[in-house]
């Protein structure tokens, strides 16, 4: 019993920390809590839905279609919405992200015709394996290995490329980056990129998971995904997938312990008390406070 | 004056107005403890849920008047601004706007949890009590405070601790009590809002308090320029008069709402009244009319 929940934790935990990944890395590079994060995952579960539905591709190649939609549209958000207030209060761009959250729900919804939960088409059979007592269903094989894959492939990215540097040294510091001869620009818009292609496969994987998408299921998770990335210290990528899968982990257990009621709590009330003693999260940097 | 009055009569544009007026004291609240203190808090609907269901339990269950059941209501929401102020305030900047999401969104959820306030199916029979006149009273009793407030040597303070919170703490200023302080103010102000709410609509449901709410008041706070009550007036008479103006566009209006949003932000990032005085304004307009006062240092 125990196993089990930890199964189904880590796997909730997975997607959590997919889509966290995309918050802290922005984060940690721009200092925006990016409040339109949540609606590209909701865009890539729709764009997937519509590739297994409506043109019958297998899913692979509708992970691939979500994260092609999504990545573009992530740089335009960015590039329209915060590009120009990169430079004024912290206020201005979290009140327009929350404009283009609201701007894509509706415009899902209006695409769609309706604000109902639409169900997903089973593209992977229901096989279950039992390891022992533990049993994995297949979706769950196929989530987890997909998470970590990206995940890893993320951390290669960040950690062996020219591009991964650059982000790191912008992370660091924007404005020696930038004299530095790094197209601060440029790194941004890849920043928003690989969070929005993680996003479209979390959406993608979650909506096969739960069998139901609606246009405004990007809130919570997204809200959710936030608190991951923050229990685990914004700005920091380890931090994000710590916090997801811890996350997911305390959801399912405390459903299962009979707060289910209580849910949507759950994550909110580890997230105060985890800031509460670890005011900047598990794996954050200490504020320094400069004079 | 026909036409004004033709306003307060018609009760459609007597709800909005009135709705307007109880935004307007919530966001009045906000704007001490984002817009002259500088701290982030996306929590802020639910003090007013918790001022909204305790007067109306109050009314329904106790019978009190609705003046007590209001005042109650605000300093409760006060006292859990304080509870919520004191663990937090250790926090900064975005991690303290997160704590604060997280605490409106357990506090919601709570409501919905309960039987007392109905849970999920709301809680309704509330007397209507509030009315436009009771409202708009309220909303120069809040303005007057708040200008009181801001031009006091608190309200100095607070705008000390936004502008350099360390430089504040080294001129003596005890800027932990100065925030929870803030917070106790601005969070009273959400809970009579609420109280207010709660007479006017005569029915509760947690999901009228979710972030979403939250956010709403925020913008009103931002949109209409951070620090300036003229500002948070205007971007509340703006913003929930803007979703009346565009229902003729019917299925379109949250998504133009959404990108009046985005196009206001980007045109004036300091809000529609930012980085204006209006009193200087004032000043200058009025001494141009009299003809005299030349272009000086003012400006």
């Amino acid at each position: 019993m125990f196993f089990q929940q930890l199964v189904n934790g880590v796997t909730l935990g997975a997607t959590y920390a997919l889509i966290a990944l995309g918050y802290t890395m922005v984060y940690g590079i721009i200092q925006l809590i990016n409040f339109a994060h949540g609606e590209v995952y909701m865009i890539g579960a729709f764009v997937g839905l519509i590739m297994v539905a409506v043109y019958k591709v297998n899913f692979f190649i509708a992970l691939l279609a979500a994260m092609a939609v999504c990545i573009p549209l992530a740089v335009l958000i960015e590039r329209v919405a915060y590009r120009p207030l990169r430079n004024s209060t912290r206020l201005a761009p979290l009140i327009s992200a929350l404009g283009v959250s609201i701007f894509l729900q509706t415009l899902v919804t209006l695409i769609k015709g309706d604000p109902n939960p639409l169900g997903f088409p089973h593209v992977i059979q229901d096989t279950v394996y039992a390891l022992g007592p533990v049993k994995f269903s297949l979706i769950q094989v196929v989530i987890l290995i997909v998470a970590s894959l990206l995940m890893v492939f993320l951390e290669i990215t960040v950690k062996y490329t020219k591009i991964g540097k650059a982000m790191r040294a912008t992370s660091e510091d924007y404005e020696t980056a930038n004299l530095m001869g790094i197209n601060v620009n440029h790194v941004v818009s890849f920043t928003f990129a690989a969070g929005a292609a993680l996003a479209a496969a979390g959406g993608v994987l979650v909506g096969m998971y739960f069998n139901s998408i609606n246009p405004f299921m990007g809130v919570t998770v997204g809200l959710k995904s936030f608190c991951a990335a923050v229990v685990g210290g914004i700005g920091s990528i380890p931090g994000a997938m710590l916090g997801g899968l811890l996350l997911g982990i305390a959801e399912v257990f405390g459903v299962a312990a009979g707060f289910d009621t209580y849910k949507e709590a759950i994550s909110f009330g580890l997230l105060i008390i985890i800031l509460l003693f670890r005011p900047t999260g598990l794996l954050g940097h200490p504020i320094q406070r400069k004079v | 004056m026909e036409g004004v009055l033709s306003i307060l009569t018609n009760p459609y544009y007597n709800q909005v107005l009135t709705m307007m007026g109880i935004f307007l004291i919530a966001a009045l609240g906000l704007h001490l403890i984002t817009g002259v203190t500088g701290q982030f808090s996306f929590g802020h609907a639910a003090f007013l849920s918790i001022g909204a269901y305790s007067s109306a339990l109050m009314t329904i269950y106790l019978h009190t008047p609705f003046f007590l059941n209001m005042l109650v209501g605000g300093l409760l929401a006060a006292l859990f601004g304080i509870l919520l102020g004191i663990p937090s305030m250790r926090l900064t900047g975005d991690y303290l706007g997160i704590t604060t999401l997280g605490f409106g969104e357990i506090v919601r959820i709570v409501f919905i949890n309960t039987k007392i306030t109905g849970g999920a199916m709301g809680l309704g029979g509330i007397p209507k009590e509030t009315n436009i006149a009771i409202v708009y009273i309220l909303v120069v009793l809040t303005v007057f405070s708040l200008y009181r407030i801001q031009n006091s040597r608190f309200g100095r303070a607070l705008a000390a601790i936004r502008e350099d919170e360390i430089a504040a703490e080294t001129m003596g200023i005890n800027v932990y009590w100065y925030k929870i302080k803030a917070f106790a103010v601005g969070t009273f102000f959400a809970g009579v809002s609420g109280a207010l709410f709660a007479h006017m609509m005569q029915y509760l449901n947690p999901s009228d308090f979710g972030f979403s709410r939250s956010f709403d008041i925020l913008n009103f706070v931002v949109l209409g320029g951070l620090g300036s009550i003229p500002g948070t007036i205007l971007g509340t008479a703006v913003l929930s008069l803007a979703p009346e103006f565009l229902r003729f566009v019917k299925e379109y209006r949250m998504l133009i709402y959404g990108a009046l949003m985005i196009l206001m932000m980007i045109f004036r990032p300091y809000g529609l009244l930012g980085n204006v005085d209006l009193v200087r304004v004032f000043r200058s307009l009025r001494s141009r009319g009299a003809g005299k006062g030349t272009v000086s240092g003012d400006s």
